[in-house]
């Protein structure tokens, strides 16, 4: 029998009985995410999805407090009418999961701690969750952070439990910090640079003062595969650079782009719409899903060693993000879908199996095994939310 | 009055054991022993609390932190973390019977890494000297906590520092991509590195800010951004308190997001004006710098938006700063305010709350009450961007009670931030000078997780204990559940 509890004080009581039993909670409001994670889902379904609240929205603050349950698409659109965004460009994973487009929520986006292309610029989920209240997996109801964007006070909570799946607290109620939505974007395109190149492009538009808020890399068979003809029917590789700003502050930056990036190739202007609409493809992998039956890595390295990653598994479908830190790789699912090759082509980094099969998923560690003195700590701090190991258990790691 | 944790006999009375065995870990001159040179290491920057620490050992590799470490939870020896003493919440205040673990030699710019934005450094490298050690290829540290020149930046990752740019360039959180870290097991590990977020539990996200009661920091990767091409200010007068909020929130609502925007109250402009001439008008309740950094033409075109804005809320003075002489200049009187309030009071105890800017006149309205019933003076920075509030109490610690009186003053305005929705502490650290004010912003349970947290990387509680939680707990005893089988499972819990 399932559990749906209406409000924080049911949830509190839903896992204190669950604590206290000892009975493991599989933790799920939107779905939209199901998919993510080892396969392991013992014990009864916890549907938190009622835990939505009162929007507490204030622009002027630039601080928006709902409950964790809260659509995304909700907050979206909200956030739209004042011409404010969630600046870490939150995925919509829909389609990579084979699900409706928009479908998660607000908790599940910070619980996850998925970040799109302005990750580089303006930071990931984490850097943008300042509080939230919850219940531990002793049943304690507990808060940690504030409602201001800045603040010290205790240990930064709201970054640990930011990428926890769900394994160290439930969290029904959150407190996010806000942006001003850009006026216009714009792009750059540099066409057929090779992967090391492409880097070198990238890192020079980065380094410069003009504020680039994206920088991808796709290789030409995936560029081919963009609904945004400028990038389609490129016949080459694309590189993209993505200033946001003023109608005046763009124009000129995207200008002085083009003569400094005219010095690596073929260069291209992608203006409002197409470019928008590109960025959301890079956000969303769109050009890496269209071979349903491929595994999808995640892979964050030092941007300089994105090409070595990409290179690991020859003849593998990827693309570079994040100026190169962020690959996303298509490996065939066989044997362990690269896993082994991957992890070897770093040293300092993580690769997250972001889709697979359950089976593959099983065999194949998800998240990226940590150090050993990281996995003793990782195990003492799940030992101390959650000494029962209730909440969303195995998810991450295994016994944890 | 503040209250430490009892002092540990067992380990007093075993003292030149320990310094002899200290100093088989660090030979020379990296135990200090005598009690004179003891004594330099009595305080940080919260100068009122002080003790001298049984010995202060100054390591210089991190196998030798790895070591001390060990050997300080193998005899069970409480440890301090020491960057400058620079803080301001007493966060690096020694204890009388526990090891001054100072890392004032780690000291050392390790890599700079421009194709990938960041630069490796040892924790005792002074913030300003990061900057300095890559603008000559045009790039900087962002976060700029006011004591830059002399803070380290191991300093500010335990405390989470900020500066005047954190709205827009975030704090010392969002700019450390790594570190390497000595737990009180003596155990190395590495959270972070060159690239992007964690990938397992955000363990970095947690040390940063974690006033050095998680682990000692050995080892920084910070991001590194590219110099802005240029930054322009404007200095605005105001009538009232409320006008210069009003154009504070006014510019964000429109989407403009300065690199820093500051507020001064009149009293602290006075006392800016009369220490360093800046030209601040006198005649005004609040003056705002703001000042906007950027590509050129962005910043000509929202500078101009800014001064419409300022105008629209009645500025009685707008100035917009025409190069960087004039610009510098509108700074000087903000950035000298703290010693500018020295010279006008004996003394001064800067306190560092955060508010919802909305609620600024009020609050610094009931801060002019707060003051008034304590019998002492009060003059008010801000950092209105991110609504972190620095008042500044005046008192003269010479006469009688005037000390307690500001203390308490202290605390009155830090409940105040409290509750209007804000928090004790912006910047600055708990340390020991807010830590009995915890349960003000947290309940029981709030700190009881905070504190098994602190449990899961240091169970014996010898990194640091009595600073930052009010009480201390055994890890064993908060340990226990509070729950028991056979409770009753919520009877009216839909299911289906």
């Amino acid at each position: 029998m399932d559990l749906k509890p209406r409000d924080a004080k049911d949830l509190c009581d839903a896992v204190a009985w669950a604590a206290a039993e000892g009975e493991a909670l599989d933790i799920v409001a939107g779905g939209s995410k199901a998919a993510l994670g080892r396969p392991e889902r013992p014990g009864r379904k916890l549907d938190v999805s009622a835990l939505r609240g009162d929007i507490e929205y204030e622009p002027e603050e630039l601080v928006l407090t709902c409950g964790a349950a809260t659509p995304m698409r909700e907050i979206l659109l909200l956030l739209e009418q004042r011409a404010q965004i969630l600046a870490f460009e939150p995925p919509d994973f829909g389609a990579l999961y084979g699900l409706a487009p928009e479908g998660g929520t607000i908790g599940g986006a910070l619980g996850a701690n998925l970040a799109g292309p302005r990750r580089i610029k303006m930071g990931a989920a984490r850097d943008h969750f300042l509080g939230f209240s919850g219940v531990s997996g002793r049943g304690e109801e507990f808060k940690a952070g504030g409602r201001v964007v800045k603040n010290v006070t205790g240990y930064d909570l709201p970054k640990l439990v930011a990428g926890s799946m769900g394994t160290l607290a439930i969290v029904d109620r959150v407190t996010v910090k806000v942006m001003p939505a850009a006026a216009k974007t714009r792009s750059v395109l540099v066409f057929g640079l090779e992967p090391a190149k492409a880097v070198a492009a990238m890192a020079d538009a980065l380094n410069s003062p003009w504020e680039v808020s994206g920088a991808a890399y796709l290789p030409e068979a995936v560029a081919r595969r963009s609904a945004v003809d400028h990038v389609s029917g490129a016949g080459a590789s694309v590189t993209a650079i993505r200033v946001e700003g003023t109608a005046v502050s763009v124009a000129a930056r995207c200008e002085a782009l083009r003569t400094s990036l005219g010095t690596f190739g073929a260069v291209e202007e992608l203006h409002s719409m197409r470019s928008v609409k590109l960025w959301r493809e890079i956000r969303d992998v769109a050009p890496l899903l269209p071979d349903t039956s491929a595994a999808l890595w995640r892979v964050s390295v030092a941007p300089t060693h994105g090409p070595a990653v990409a290179a690991a598994v020859p003849g593998a479908d990827w693309f570079l993000d994040w100026g190169g830190g962020l690959v996303w790789l298509a490996t065939p699912e066989a044997g362990d879908a690269s896993a082994g090759p991957i992890r070897a082509s770093f040293g300092e980094g993580h690769a997250t199996l972001m889709r697979a099969s359950a089976g593959l998923r099983a065999r194949v560690p998800v998240f990226e095994p940590p150090a050993p003195g990281v996995a003793a700590l990782n195990r003492g701090v799940k030992a101390q939310f959650d000494p029962r190991g209730i909440l969303n258990p195995g998810r991450m790691f295994e016994g944890i | 009055m503040l209250t430490m944790p009892a002092l540990d006999q067992a380990v007093l009375s075993r003292r030149e054991g320990i310094v002899a065995d200290l100093r088989a870990i660090v030979p020379g001159e990296g135990v200090i022993d005598a009690l004179e040179e003891r004594r330099a290491f009595e305080s940080d920057g919260l100068s009122i609390y002080r003790a001298i620490p049984m010995v202060v050992v100054l390591p210089s590799t991190v196998d030798q932190v790895a070591r001390v470490l060990k050997y300080c939870k193998q005899g069970n020896i409480r440890v301090v973390p020491r960057g400058a003493g620079t803080g301001l919440s007493g966060g690096a205040l020694p204890l009388e019977d526990g090891v001054l673990l100072g890392m004032a030699k780690f000291n050392k710019v390790l890599d700079i890494d421009y194709a990938n934005r960041c630069a490796r450094v040892q924790p005792g490298v002074t913030n300003l000297g990061i900057t300095q050690a890559v603008q000559h290829a045009g790039f900087y540290y962002a976060p700029d906590p006011s004591s830059q020149i002399a803070c380290t930046i191991g300093g500010n990752v335990a405390e989470n520092s900020g500066g005047v740019h954190c709205l827009k360039y975030g704090l010392t959180t969002n700019n450390v991509l790594g570190v390497e870290m000595v737990t009180m097991a003596g155990e190395i590990v590495r959270l972070g590195g060159k690239h992007l977020d964690a990938g397992g539990y955000d363990l970095l996200g947690v040390v940063v800010g974690s006033e050095g009661l998680l682990g000692v920091v050995t080892e920084v990767t910070v991001r590194l951004l590219r110099k802005p091409e240029t930054a322009r200010a404007v200095l605005v007068g105001f009538p009232t308190l409320e006008d210069g909020g009003n154009c504070v929130a006014q510019i964000i609502a429109e989407g403009i997001i300065p690199g820093g925007i500051e507020m001064m109250d009149k009293p602290a402009i006075h006392a800016a004006e009369a220490f360093v001439h800046a030209g601040y008008p006198l005649d005004v309740e609040s003056l705002l710098i703001v000042e906007l950094d950027g590509p050129r033409a962005e910043v000509d075109e929202l500078i101009a938006s800014v001064d419409r804005i300022a105008r629209e809320n009645n500025a009685v003075s707008s100035r917009i700063s025409e190069g960087d002489d004039e610009r510098m200049r509108f700074w000087a009187g903000r950035k000298a305010a703290f010693p500018a309030v020295g010279r006008i009071s004996p003394d001064y105890m800067c306190m560092d709350g955060t508010i919802p800017r909305k609620k600024l006149a009020e609050v610094l309205r009931g801060i002019s009450d707060i003051a008034k019933r304590h019998g002492v003076g009060v003059a008010n920075v801000f950092h209105a961007g991110d609504g972190n509030l620095h008042p500044l109490i005046l008192f003269d610690a010479n006469k009688e009670g005037e000390l307690i009186a500001a203390e308490k003053c202290g605390a009155d305005i830090l409940r105040l931030c409290v509750d209007v929705g804000g928090v004790l502490t912006g910047e600055h650290g708990v340390g020991i000078e807010k830590r009995d004010l915890m349960p003000a912003m947290f309940d029981e349970d709030d700190l009881a997780t905070q504190m098994r947290l602190k449990c899961a990387f240091d169970p014996d509680a010898l990194l640091n204990p009595g600073k930052v939680f009010p009480q201390l707990h055994r890890c064993a005893e908060m340990g226990k559940m509070r729950v028991h089988k056979g409770q009753v499972p919520f009877p009216d819990l839909p299911r289906f």
